[in-house]
């Protein structure tokens, strides 16, 4: 059977690592390349990069990183931010990545999803979506919006029947980040992963609030996710990526254990 | 020279940096010309086994990849390229290569908490001994992505397993021709190791049963 997956996340911006707490106040926190080679060397079993440059012509910047971590990490990886066209789609696949993360610009245009899977394959892109818990509407019916810009701009959209919206289209994967729990170390949003694991049947990544490595079991388990992603618990050295794997495959879970 | 036959089917890129990785230098290249004039060959390909059919065609690759592997040369399959190296696939209802008897079956998924496709780390279990899968063993893990697998004729052709839906084959193979449904480039050191497994095989079989 699949193993779960343990994915650490990297922010960048202009070349150099940022961890974001709640989207805003980024700090810059070593070199991508280096970190991504210790993970890859930890049994990370994926990589996402999160390109939060702001302005498009450092953008080349991200292509370059890309490529210098596919040269040398032989993991799938995943590479997300500003991707509004097939073209940067598939600069980002020509650099090394694996896979394509959409997020604000699917909000705005959701035939890119459709666009980017028929161009590099549905398997290969994959739906972040930014959810913010609010009260139950007719708008809202789940109690789960999704907001873009980095968290700033609530679109009026269910998530649950977003995430659906993105299956239709072609997303192979969904990462499920609660804007909520992201930043806080007190565990995963696992009511909203569960909502939206149990009602597609593309594999679901849960994001957002992982402190302590029991978080990432209840992810797996009670979540329903397939996959677990972490930031701020490796980047800092809190935590290890072979520990946490090895934590998680103690407790009873499937995990890639040789690598 | 080894060459990565290049047929528009996914990114050859990844394939090509791994193979670096292990010390062979690979050239990704879409001339049947020169594939004919190549001393080991690389396979791969991600997408639908009906348009890469298409595309091999009007480049003149099938009839190439045939001829070269029928001529001896070490040739490696990868994912789709496994797909169409037998004889038929379910996926697009296409005839596909030929070059071991058997056919590409879709996964039914008929398990709810079975993700369509097979995406993620999986056990590959060795059930044959043979030179590209040498130091691989049960428990190691490599990356998949697929919704078609494998369903060789004989069992002679079957190297190594994994479980899904049910156990299908997960590494195929005849005299020089040898192919995962896994991505090695993806794998990590396993991954690596079978590349470089590759790398130096001669084409040539020891294949007891283990």
């Amino acid at each position: 059977m699949l193993s779960k997956r343990l994915i650490a996340c990297l922010d960048v911006r202009d070349g150099r690592l940022a961890k974001s707490v709640k989207f805003v106040d980024t700090k810059d926190i070593g070199d991508p390349v280096e970190k991504a080679r210790e993970y890859y060397q930890g049994g990370l079993d994926e990589l996402v990069f999160y390109d939060i440059t702001a302005s498009s012509e450092k953008r080349k910047i991200m292509l370059d990183v890309v490529e210098a971590v596919a040269n040398e990490v032989f993991i799938p990886l995943s590479v997300g931010g500003g991707i509004r066209s097939v073209a940067d789609a598939t600069d980002l696949r020509l650099a090394g990545a694996e896979k394509i993360n959409v997020n604000s610009a699917a909000v705005q245009r959701p035939e890119l999803i459709a666009e980017c899977a028929e161009a590099v394959g549905d398997q290969n892109v994959v739906l972040s979506m930014d959810v913010l818990q609010v009260p139950r509407s007719a708008d809202i019916p789940s109690g789960y919006e999704i907001v873009i810009n980095g968290g700033r701009k609530k679109m009026g959209l269910d998530a649950l029947s977003w995430a659906l919206t993105g299956e239709r289209l072609g997303a192979g994967e969904l990462v499920v980040n609660s804007i909520d729990a992201d930043g806080t170390k007190t565990g995963y949003e696992l009511t909203l992963t569960a909502l939206i694991a149990e009602a597609v049947r593309i594999p679901v990544i849960a994001s957002g609030g992982a402190g302590v490595p029991d978080h990432l079991y209840d992810a797996l388990t009670d979540g329903k996710a397939d996959a677990a992603l972490v930031a701020s618990m490796v980047h800092y050295g809190d935590y290890n990526v072979s520990d946490l794997k090895r934590h998680l495959h103690d407790r009873g879970l499937k995990m890639r254990m040789s690598w | 020279m080894t060459i990565i036959v290049d047929y528009d089917a996914g990114n050859l890129h990844s394939v090509r940096r791994a193979c670096h990785e292990v010390g062979l230098t690979a050239r990704i290249c879409a001339d049947p010309d020169e594939l004919r004039r190549a001393d080991r060959i690389i396979f791969p390909g991600v997408g639908a086994a009906g348009s890469a059919m298409r595309s091999l065609a009007e480049r003149g690759l099938d009839d190439a990849l045939t001829e070269v592997v029928a001529g001896g040369i070490p040739v490696l399959g990868i994912c789709l390229g496994l797909q169409i190296s037998l004889a038929y696939s379910q996926e697009n209802d296409t005839p596909t290569l030929g070059l071991i008897a058997g056919q590409v079956n879709r996964f039914q998924f008929t398990r709810p908490e079975l993700k369509v496709p097979h995406m993620g780390w999986n056990e590959v279990r060795p059930v044959l001994e043979h030179p590209v899968l040498a130091g691989i063993e049960p428990g190691d893990e490599f990356y998949f992505v697929h919704g078609y697998y494998p369903v060789p004729q004989d069992s002679v052709n079957v190297y190594a397993q994994t479980d899904y839906e049910h156990t299908f084959a997960s590494a195929i193979g005849k005299d020089n021709y040898f192919a995962t449904q896994f991505h090695p480039e993806k794998s990590g050191r396993v991954g690596l190791r079978l590349l470089a497994n590759f790398a130096k095989w001669n084409g040539e079989l020891g294949g007891n049963v283990k």
